[in-house]
Formats: C-alpha cells, sequence, structure tokens
C-alpha cells in the first residue's frame, strides 16, 4: 500500500493524471472563449446578449470544472457534490425570482 | 473502502507514511476525505457568491440603462487582460499540481511562482482600475458621483463617449451598479489575496521537498480553491465589464 | 430479552476504567489543543449550556415584563433588545450547534466505527469560533445591545437604529462558521470513514439525521452570511443595497436572510428527530419502524426546506403568485416530518415500554413537536398567516417546536448518552421527576400563548391590551416553573460527576457500536475498527452477544 510506483496516482479510487497536453488543450479552449465573448459583447443581438454571454461563461466554467479540477475523472461522490451546489445556487436564484418576476403581473 | 484484515494490521503495526494521522486507516483514506473535504468547502463558497449572483440579477434587471452606462466606465482592455491572467494562472496551477503528482520538484516550484506572479498581476491591475474609479468618485458611499452619467460629453477618460445622457433617477442608480461592482470584485480579490498568500507559503514548502513524496494533497485541494476562484471571475468578467458594448 | 432496560455493573466492584479520554491526559492546554471529538464536545457542552442561560434569563426577564400590560420593568426600547438577545443567543448559540456540536460531536464517530471525525483540527477550531461568536455576543449585551430582533430586518436594521447591529452580525458571522465546519466535518466523516460492512443503510438513524441537517448547514449557512456582510456595508457605507430611496430593495435581505433561516429550523430539529429515534427504538425494545422511510424523510426534510422559505414573509410585500407556490410547498415539506412521527409511533406500539428519562423527554418531543407541527400548517397557509403571523400565535409555534420538540429531544440525548460520556448514571427519580416539571411548565407557558396570537396579540410588544393580562400571566407562571425543570438537571447532572452510579459498557442495553465499549471511551475509541456485521437495531444480534459474554465470563 505504501510503495506504489511513481507513475501511478498516489490514491487508490482514481489512477487518472491528467496529462499536460490536456490542460494546454483547455487553457487555450478558456482563451478562445474569453475573445468570443469579448467580440460578441460588441455585437447587437438583443436579448440574446446576456444568452451568449452567460452561456460561454458556463461552458468555460464547465472546462475548469471537468479538467482542472479534475471533476471529470474524479469519483461519482465529486461529481454529485457539484451538482449539489449547482443545485442549490439554482433554487436560490430561481425560487427567489418567482417573488421579483411575478411582482408587476398585477392585482388578481 | 479498502478489505477488514489488512485495515487492522496496519493500524497494529503502525505502517504508515509520517504524513498519515492516526485516525485514518490508509493514505488513501485521508487523501480522499480531505478532497472531499475542500470540495465542501467550495460549495459554501458558491453561496457565499450566490447572494451576491441574486442580488446582480435583481438590479440589473430593474436598473438596466443605468448598469450598461456603469459597465463603459470599466475598460474592456484591463478587464480582458485580467481574464486572460487568471485563466493563465490556472493552467500554471493545474501544472503545478501535475509536476507534484510526477514528483517534479523543480517544475513544481516554477508552476507555484508563476501562478503567484499572475496572481499578483491581477491584483496589480485591479489596483489600477480601483484607483480610476476612485478618482472619478465612482465609489458609492464616499462623494458618489453621477456628473459622467447625467452629462457624459464632460467625462474625457470615458471609453464610450457616445452614451447618451441619462435622467437623473437612473444616473442615480448606477450606484447600485457600482456597489455590486465593487463588491463582487472585492469579495473575489480578497479570496485572491488569501489564495497568494498561502501560495507565498506552498512556494517555501515545495521548495523543501514537501509535496513531491507522494503527499501532493495540499497541492491539489489549494489548486481547487485556485480554480473556483477563476471561475467566479470567469463569470464576473461578462457581468460586469460586457454590458452591451456596442460600438456607436 | 429481559423487560427492564437498565442493566448496571454490580455498584460494590464497579469502577470507571482508569484509561479513558477524560483521564488521559490532565491539564487546560491538553483541552484547549484537543484534537480528541469528545472533548470538543465536552467543551461545547459547558459552553452551550452558559450561553442557554444567558439566553433564558433574557427569556425569564420578558417573562416578567409582560406580567402587565404596561411597559413598566424596563423601557420598550430595552424590552426591544432583550427579545432579540434572547433570539439570538438561542437561535444561533445554542439550538443550532446543540445536539450536533456536543452529541453529534460526541457519537458520530463511535456509531460509524472510526477513530475521530475526519479532520479533527477543524473541529476544534469551530469550537473556538464559537466561543469568539459568543464573547462577540456577550460585549454587544454589555455594550448596550442590539433591538432590531433576531431576524434583522431591514431597512429597520440598516437605517433606522443606532444600536449594535454590526458586532451582532459579525458574531453571527462567525457562528455560522463554526456551524458550517462541524457540518462539513460530519459529512465527510459519514462518507469516507465508515467502519468494513457499516453500509449506509446499517447506520443508526441519528447519523442520517445529521447527515441531513449537515447538508443544510454546509448550503444555507454561506447565504446568511453574505446577508450579513450586505448589511453591514449598507450600515458602514451607505451603499444602498437595501434602501429603497437609493433602488435598493429590502426584501433582497429578507430573501436571502430566510433562505438560511428556513433550512436553519431544520438544522435545529433533525438532530434532535436523531436522538428520538435511538431513544425511542432502546425504551421499546425494537427496532424503529420504517428504518429506509425515516432515513429518506430527514434526507427529504433537508431537500424541501430549501424550498419554502418564502413562507416567512408574506405579509412582507412578495407577489402573490409567489406566496401560492411557497405554500403550497410548505405543505409538502410538512409530510417527511409527519412520516417520522409516524414510524416513530408504530415503532412503540407492541414495543416493550419503559419510562425511563430520555424516554420521557422523548414522549413529551412526540407530543409537542406533532402539536407545534400542526400549528405550522396554519401558518403556512397563507390567508391564515396574514392573520397569525407576527402575533403570539407564530411565537407559540416556534416554542413547540424548538422548546417542546428540540430542546426535549437534546435533554433526551444528554441524558441518553450521560452514562457513555461520563462513565456515571444520572439519578432516575430525580430526573424523571424533572422532566415531567419541564412538560408542566412548557404547556402552562406556550399554550396560551397560542390563543393571546388568535385573540390578536402582536409579537415583540412590552405594552398589550389589558384584556390579554390574565393570559400572559398564566404563562409567566409557566415559565417560573419551566425554569425549575431547566435547572434541576444542571444540579444532578453535576451531582452524578461525583456520586452517580457507575454505568458500565452498556446500561441501556441498547444496540449500537457506541454501546459496545467501555463507558468513558478510550481517546481512540476502539482498539481496533469494528466489522459491522449486523443491521441497526438489531436486539437480536445483541441478545446473542449477550448470552456469548455470559458464557464465556460464566
Amino acid at each position: 500500500m505504501n510503495d506504489h510506483p511513481e507513475h501511478q496516482a498516489h490514491h487508490e479510487e482514481e489512477h487518472h493524471i491528467v496529462s499536460p497536453k490536456v490542460y494546454l488543450a483547455i487553457v487555450a479552449a478558456l482563451l478562445v472563449g474569453t475573445g468570443l465573448t469579448v467580440i460578441a459583447a460588441q455585437i447587437e443581438m438583443g436579448v440574446l446578449n446576456p444568452i451568449v454571454a452567460l452561456g460561454i461563461a458556463v461552458i468555460k466554467a464547465t472546462l475548469v470544472v471537468l479538467f482542472f479540477m479534475h471533476v471529470k475523472y474524479s469519483t461519482k461522490l465529486t461529481k454529485l457534490t457539484v451538482g449539489a451546489g449547482l443545485f442549490t445556487f439554482l433554487a436560490l436564484i430561481g425560487m427567489t425570482l418567482a417573488d421579483y418576476i411575478s411582482r408587476a403581473w398585477g392585482r388578481w | 473502502m479498502s478489505d477488514s484484515p489488512a485495515i487492522a494490521q496496519a493500524a497494529e503495526h503502525h505502517e504508515h507514511p509520517p504524513y498519515q494521522r492516526h485516525h485514518f486507516e490508509t493514505v488513501a483514506q485521508q487523501f480522499d476525505a480531505a478532497n472531499f473535504a475542500m470540495w465542501l468547502f467550495l460549495l459554501t463558497e458558491i453561496m457565499f457568491f450566490g447572494g451576491l449572483f441574486m442580488a446582480y440579477l435583481l438590479y440589473r434587471n430593474w436598473y438596466f440603462h443605468a448598469f450598461v452606462a456603469g459597465s463603459h466606465q470599466l475598460s474592456l482592455l484591463w478587464g480582458t487582460l485580467n481574464t486572460t491572467v487568471l485563466i493563465t494562472s490556472s493552467f500554471t496551477m493545474a501544472m503545478g499540481v501535475w509536476c507534484a503528482e510526477m514528483r517534479k520538484k523543480g517544475g513544481l516550484v516554477l508552476c507555484l511562482v508563476l501562478t503567484f506572479v499572475l496572481g499578483l498581476v491581477f491584483l496589480g491591475i485591479k489596483t489600477i482600475e480601483y484607483t480610476e474609479k476612485i478618482e472619478k468618485h465612482h465609489v458609492p458611499g464616499f462623494h458618489y458621483s453621477v456628473k459622467s452619467f447625467v452629462d457624459p460629453a464632460s467625462d474625457k477618460e470615458a471609453t464610450e463617449a457616445h452614451d447618451k445622457p441619462l435622467a437623473p433617477d437612473m444616473a442615480q442608480k448606477t450606484e447600485v451598479y457600482f456597489f455590486l461592482y465593487f463588491a463582487m470584485t472585492g469579495m473575489h480579490a480578497l479570496h485572491m489575496i488569501i489564495g497568494i498568500c498561502i501560495l507565498g507559503y506552498m512556494i517555501f514548502r515545495a521548495q523543501a521537498g514537501a509535496y513531491t513524496t507522494g503527499h501532493v494533497t495540499f497541492v491539489e485541494n489549494f489548486g481547487l480553491y485556485w480554480h473556483f476562484v477563476d471561475i467566479i471571475w470567469i463569470f464576473l468578467f461578462p457581468l460586469l465589464y460586457l454590458i452591451a458594448r456596442f460600438p456607436a | 430479552m429481559s423487560s427492564t432496560v437498565v442493566a448496571l455493573p454490580d455498584q460494590s466492584t464497579a469502577r470507571i476504567p482508569k484509561v479513558n479520554y477524560l483521564s488521559k491526559e490532565n491539564g487546560l492546554l491538553s483541552w484547549l489543543l484537543t484534537g480528541d471529538h469528545k472533548r470538543i464536545a465536552i467543551l461545547y457542552l459547558i459552553s452551550i449550556t452558559f450561553f442557554f442561560f444567558i439566553g433564558g434569563a433574557m427569556a425569564g426577564l420578558i417573562r416578567l415584563e409582560l406580567l402587565t400590560p404596561q411597559s413598566d420593568l424596563m423601557a420598550t426600547d430595552t424590552y426591544n433588545k432583550v427579545f432579540t438577545m434572547h433570539g439570538v443567543i438561542m437561535v444561533f448559540l445554542f439550538l443550532v450547534p446543540s445536539v450536533p456540536a456536543t452529541i453529534g460531536n460526541f457519537l458520530i464517530p463511535l456509531m460509524v466505527g472510526a477513530k475521530d471525525l475526519a479532520l479533527p483540527k477543524v473541529n476544534l477550531l469551530s469550537w473556538y469560533l464559537y466561543v469568539f461568536a459568543g464573547i462577540m455576543v456577550l460585549y454587544t449585551m454589555i455594550s448596550g445591545g442590539v433591538d432590531t430582533g433576531w431576524t434583522f430586518t431591514t431597512p429597520l436594521s440598516t437605517h433606522y437604529l443606532n444600536t449594535h447591529v454590526l458586532s451582532t452580525g459579525i458574531a453571527i458571522f462567525i457562528a455560522g462558521f463554526s456551524s458550517i465546519f462541524t457540518g462539513l466535518n460530519f459529512i465527510v466523516t459519514i462518507h469516507k470513514m465508515r467502519a468494513p460492512g457499516m453500509t449506509w443503510f446499517r447506520l443508526p438513524l441519528f447519523v442520517w439525521s445529521h447527515y441531513a441537517a449537515s447538508i443544510l448547514m454546509v448550503l444555507g449557512t454561506p447565504v446568511l452570511a453574505i446577508a450579513i456582510v450586505l448589511v453591514a456595508l449598507e450600515r458602514v457605507f451607505g451603499i444602498g443595497v437595501f434602501d429603497p430611496t437609493r433602488g435598493g430593495d429590502p426584501l433582497l435581505f429578507q430573501h436571502l436572510f430566510w433562505f438560511y433561516s428556513h433550512p436553519a429550523v431544520y438544522i435545529m430539529i433533525l438532530p434532535g428527530m436523531g436522538v428520538i429515534s435511538e431513544v425511542v427504538s432502546t425504551f421499546s425494545r425494537k427496532r424503529v419502524f420504517g428504518y429506509t422511510a425515516v432515513a429518506f424523510s430527514s434526507v427529504a426534510i433537508a431537500v424541501f426546506g430549501f424550498f419554502v422559505w418564502e413562507h416567512h414573509m408574506f405579509i412582507m410585500g412578495v407577489s402573490n403568485y409567489s406566496t401560492l407556490v411557497f405554500s403550497l410547498l410548505t405543505m409538502l415539506v410538512a409530510v417527511p416530518s409527519a412520516i417520522k412521527i409516524f414510524n416513530w409511533s408504530f415503532t412503540l406500539y407492541r414495543g416493550s415500554l419503559t419510562f425511563e428519562t430520555p424516554m420521557l423527554y422523548a414522549f413529551g418531543f412526540m407530543g409537542l413537536f406533532t402539536i407545534g407541527g400542526l400549528t405550522g400548517v396554519f401558518l403556512g397557509s397563507t390567508g391564515t398567516d396574514i392573520h397569525f403571523t407576527e402575533t403570539y400565535f407564530i411565537v407559540a409555534h416556534f416554542h413547540f417546536v424548538m422548546v417542546g420538540g428540540m430542546l426535549m429531544a437534546f435533554l433526551a440525548g444528554v441524558h441518553f448518552w450521560w452514562p457513555k460520556m461520563t462513565g456515571r448514571m444520572y439519578p432516575e427519580k430525580i430526573s424523571q421527576l424533572a422532566a415531567v416539571v419541564t412538560f408542566i411548565g412548557f404547556n402552562f407557558t406556550f399554550f396560551p400563548q397560542f390563543i393571546l396570537g388568535m385573540l390578536g396579540m402582536p409579537r415583540r410588544y412590552a405594552a398589550y391590551p389589558p384584556e390579554f393580562q390574565i393570559l400572559n400571566v398564566f404563562s409567566t407562571a409557566g415559565a417560573s416553573i419551566l425554569g425549575v425543570g431547566y435547572l434541576l438537571p444542571i444540579l444532578y447532572l453535576t451531582w452524578s460527576l461525583k456520586y452517580g452510579e457507575i454505568a458500565g459498557n452498556n446500561p441501556w442495553q441498547a444496540t449500537g457500536l457506541e454501546w459496545q465499549i467501555q463507558s468513558p471511551p478510550l481517546t481512540e475509541n476502539f482498539p481496533e475498527i469494528p466489522i459491522m456485521d449486523h443491521e441497526a437495531y438489531d436486539y437480536e444480534w445483541l441478545e446473542r452477544q449477550q448470552q456469548r459474554e455470559a458464557q464465556s465470563v460464566g
């Protein structure tokens, strides 16, 4: 248990060490995404502007989470944990919005 | 979980590395526990920033024109540069974790130093931006001035001088935008400062070889924190800097 | 299986085990720098008790003031400060950490078969944060108090008061992190440090309850933190986030505050429900009916609990459509709690019941929590809530669930595990008396408050119309009885530390890993990690175990 070969990971559940090639690809994608979002912000698309901006941000964040933070290679528990955080965050936003969106709907 | 007789044996004969705490049966268990704990801590950070994102969502909806005008006061150049700096620092941090896993001490120290420097560059740029804001009296609660919004022509440094003047009540709402700007980037910067301090400590320890003997928990978990801070900025950048940046 | 539960070793020869977590090291530093979850639990127990009595003193002052319709005992401003401190201390410094930080800290590693919690240093940090928060609250009290009510409603707390909102906010912020670290520790421990064979569905229901409560602590408390930060920024810098004249919305604070504070009530009650599961099972000599249902209902309460917070804001100016949604969801969240009550009742049915003190408290819990919970249904329905909210009906409702429910569960737990924690039994007769006195005092104190609320007496008022006086006098009389009921345990539990009977490993003949080791436990809990090979609440296994022991000694 204490003399794992050096090229293997130090823990039993995940033996995966992400290679620098993957990291390079991801950082390139992130920088491209940054450029895209700056360009997109300068094109008038009406209601699509915030959607595109948030969409690109979500994709970038997903890349960071999956690859830089190794979630793609992690246990189900880690993935569930990330999901739980997202779920609760969305509950906060969504349910609070339920109030603010419907305030102007007029008396009933 | 590992099989029980092995656990009982290992526990009895103390066949564990010096960095394994006594309440853990195996190093794997300790690493897993620490990793999971770090993720849970990041969940608390998601919810903490979540409150600020909620406030942003609400007030951007209510005072869109003020938010547009406020956003145009931010420098697209500095913002994009900072985003690039932070993303690169995330890359160097991930490479640092790889170096630790591959037991390359020199590589690890280099990556940590690069991350550290990039973090400082980020904060430096932030300082420049904040100074600009202070000089233009765009800090809520400190002699806030709506002059740039009520009379855009008077604003010599404005990058988008084609903005139409805002009505006084909407111009006052730019203070809400700037409060969110300072609260969100300020909270983010606070997390960066904490991260940079820990990085400084880690560089010393890495130089002493603490992380390249197989015990990478600290580096890996700090990496999670650093990437999380990067993710927050990935959202802050478009939300604060990129509101309706249409050319005239 | 014998029908009497208590099985103590022969008192003439019994001794407290020489080596245990209390005797292992001596000196103040060994306590203040400990990583041992059991010692930290004891540190918490002492500090929580201290703050409970300060909060209780505030309650005493409230009830004294309310003896007369006029605001004659203290100025109305002072009265505001007194009920605020009562709320802040009781909620944040007592109820939230009560079972998890004391009994949970002590027992979770024992129940899962681990040697300690996953992060012992974080556990100690959690206690220090609690103490620091407590000191800040004391500082606030001494320097003049805060009078916003424990709910810090904006814009009152941000714009209209000059009391110590900031220091109280900081205290609660820090207490929040104490809570987060406790919950985080529990989740990691329960996931990663269960003994071999200890599958999720062999865990005691106490662990399930704490798991659910810990999820709430980790995910909910940070939102309270940001709400407090925003109030602080508003007060210090005048940024306008909650100021209607500057475009802010005061309700945003309430959304953020209650997003935590509603799950907070489940953080408070779930661990207590865990205690009740253990106590009801042990003193019925029966496994808990519907283990899976109770386990899942704990998690369901946690999940649903995140979706109902607006029911604290029905009259605050939120949209009617959102009140519809949240009202419906509130009705749903009552279901898992009811499931638990049903399951405990079915556990009792045809069980072999005995009425030791923990069981008396458990009975009190089941009755009073049910009443409190049912009155919650009136409050969850928007139409009736409009009339009941901000009256004494609400005050009675939450005291029934929190004091009649949670505090009774806490006392049940302290009594149930006292032998394990100290190695000694508490004196049974006087403790049963205290439980009965508490029950009677509680009902006299809080039942009249339901009626007062229905009659229209507002909460947080020092002066009230004279027609409400008789019920208030009743309530205060009850409070004095209740006070006696809470004072007695302090006295006899302290007495028992020196003079209580030696308990032995398993005085209750209970199942559960914690009862298979010595009382008090060793610092490392288990000489070797146990292997779990039986289901939870397996009394047949226990009986076979006892027969084996009898034979091997024999």
